[in-house]
């Protein structure tokens, strides 16, 4: 019983997987792949999640860094307002940040109104989205590396005449540099696949915002062979991102 | 103190517990900090370090100050070298490069860092291990390119925290006679954390004595031997120590009360009710099967709990109140049948135990 539950569950993430690659048009996956759309959202993407991965590390690693070292009150009420994003619905999330950054939100109008800036409905918006997202899961990587990092390493570093900034340059970074891989992979991942907060906050505009989860989306209403290709090759970015963190995952 | 050397005079806190240490060493010269586990040595160490600031007091170097009323140094900025208990080598870099980041850190060359620490590693017999990692090298090594590491910027003061502890036996003396070594050649101060005395003995030009968060004895190696101060010290340099206060008996002597039970001593020149140790040679403690029927004052009775032999002399505990040690020749041993368990009588006279008053 137990064996054949464990197996439905395989099924369960199995099939569908088997479903996308028998229902892709093998022979034509590289034209519709390097159709004006698909090309247009591919770019986008590969933009938007990088931006937001690298946004997520370097506002990411010292709240990591403040989690993992220091005590201070209200820590867990910081540590879960970080993670909420991660387990809101990303619509949600989406909405929130248009409460936020849209034309009437607290931020939003005051940049309207000061700069005559608008953020809706631009790539920013869309690295903005993925960046709340996948941020959290940068958080949590770093600050789980930084609890493993001995610290009286910075002890030892700072009699040897090391500032803190030379100590986290020349022993912290370089003793970390697997965690921070790892991060950025998560990060960028998570950002990759981002559909919901994108769409409510950053809207469904090629060229400037559809990336490749909403072009999917929308293909699958006119061409349903460029969705499946599509989502061939995020399923196969996917299955890369899991081998690349083997160590982490697969072990 | 005025001239080059350090100064410390520090509470420290560790947890619950208050460290409260005062001792002043001068360049060129060794000081021990010596005293059980727990004692709070370490703390004064990281303090000293500039890694745990003082709760108050004052630590000065060469006259400039360290740590006081509005001044905290930060280790970084302090002329120290320090080998930790754990040594704390980085582990991602070579011996050699472990050596060159205080160097580096400071803002030398690399090229003109890796020459000197290598020429450093050299003087110390790991020249040949340059390029290993840490976790590659050996204990005696490590304890090597530590020492180097401590070394190589050339501080005024260099703290070692249990030097040697971590050594397997075989490995301890080499390093212990080429850490003298260095000492010696090495010019300014140098304070050394252990709870070995015989460490302490040989490396230190004189020892502070920590127990339980306070210094209870300062002073030369000879006189910490010739006269120490608590039943600690008493027991590191293998005497008998009682302590306790001190009531008049009706013949002149006196009499010493301690936890474990009393012992007749000569009266100190000290007031009725002072607290004073009383310090006993195990060699002065004669024991027999029978009881002692002579003129010793003090006979105690009790179960033998520990017989350690060296050379020709043995070491005898004895749970009597207040328990003694008493040290015998091979021949008694055997002659009186001595081994764990065994109820045996011990006898001492009044005018072998020597008085301190405290």
């Amino acid at each position: 019983m137990f064996v054949v539950l464990a197996a439905i569950g395989v099924a369960v993430a199995a099939l569908p997987l088997v479903g996308v690659a028998a229902r892709t048009p093998w022979s034509r996956t590289v034209g519709l792949l390097t159709s004006e759309t698909a090309l247009e959202a591919l770019r986008l993407s590969f933009v938007v999640a990088t931006a937001a991965a690298v946004i997520s590390l370097v506002t990411g690693f010292p709240l990591a860094w403040i989690l993992a070292r220091s005590s201070f009150r209200g820590k867990t009420v910081v540590r879960a307002i970080v993670v909420l994003p991660l387990v809101m619905p990303p619509v949600v999330a989406g909405v929130a940040l248009l409460a936020v950054f849209g034309r009437r939100g607290i931020v939003g109008s005051w940049l309207d109104a000061v700069a005559g800036v608008q953020i809706t409905f631009t790539t920013g918006a869309a690295v903005l989205a993925a960046a709340f997202v996948s941020f959290p899961l940068a958080v949590l990587a770093l600050e789980a590396g930084l609890r493993g990092l001995d610290e009286r390493l910075d002890d030892a570093a700072a009699t040897l005449g090391a500032s803190r900034w030379y100590v986290l340059r020349r022993v912290t970074v370089p003793l970390l540099g697997p965690q921070i891989a790892a991060a950025v992979v998560l990060a960028w991942a998570r950002a990759l696949g981002e559909f919901g907060a994108t769409i409510t906050f950053a809207g469904n505009l090629r060229g400037r915002t559809q990336t490749l989860p909403l072009a999917v989306f929308e293909q699958l209403q006119s061409d349903t062979d460029a969705a499946f290709a599509m989502s061939m090759l995020l399923i196969a970015v996917a299955f890369s991102v899991i081998l690349a963190l083997r160590g982490r995952f697969l072990r | 103190m005025t001239g080059a050397g350090l100064a410390v005079d520090v509470v420290v806190r560790r947890g619950s517990f208050e460290v409260v240490a005062a001792f002043e060493a001068a360049a060129g010269e060794t000081v021990a900090l010596l005293g059980p586990n727990g004692a709070g040595k370490s703390s004064v160490l990281s303090t000293i370090a500039g890694l745990v600031p003082p709760v108050s007091g004052e630590i000065r170097l060469d006259g400039h100050a360290l740590d006081g009323a509005d001044v905290h140094v930060p280790p970084e900025r302090r002329p120290i070298g320090v080998v930790f208990q754990d040594l704390l080598l980085l582990p991602h870099l070579s011996a050699v490069e472990n050596v060159a980041f205080p160097l580096r850190a400071r803002g030398v060359p690399r090229a003109e860092a890796r020459s000197s620490s290598a020429a450093l590693l050299e003087r110390l017999d790991v020249g040949a291990r340059a390029a290993a990692l840490p976790r590659d090298l050996s204990g005696g090594e490590a304890q090597r390119v530590a020492l180097a590491r401590a070394l190589v910027s050339e501080p005024r003061l260099l703290l070692l925290d249990e030097p040697l502890s971590a050594l397997d036996v075989g490995a301890r003396a080499a390093v212990r006679d080429l850490l003298q070594a260095e000492l010696r050649r090495f010019p300014g101060v140098r304070v050394i954390v252990t709870h070995d005395p015989v460490e302490a003995m040989t490396l230190a030009d004189r020892l502070v004595v920590l127990e339980a968060g306070r210094v209870t004895q300062i002073g030369t190696p000879h006189e910490i031997r010739d006269a120490p101060r608590s039943p600690y010290a008493a027991d590191l340099v293998g005497l008998n120590a009682f302590r306790g206060a001190v009531e008049r008996l009706d013949d002149g002597a006196g009499r010493l009360r301690t936890d474990g039970g009393d012992v007749v001593v000569p009266w100190p020149d000290v007031e009725v009710g002072a607290v004073i140790l009383g310090l006993l040679r195990p060699a002065d403690v004669t024991l027999s099967a029978e009881r002692p029927t002579g003129s010793a004052r003090n006979v105690l009775s009790g179960r033998v709990t520990s017989v350690a032999i060296d050379g020709d002399r043995a070491r005898v505990r004895l749970a009597s109140d207040p328990p003694v040690v008493a040290e015998v020749t091979i021949g008694s041993v055997e002659r009186l049948r001595i081994e764990e368990g065994r109820e045996l009588w011990a006898s001492f006279k009044a005018v072998e135990v020597r008085t301190i008053p405290l």
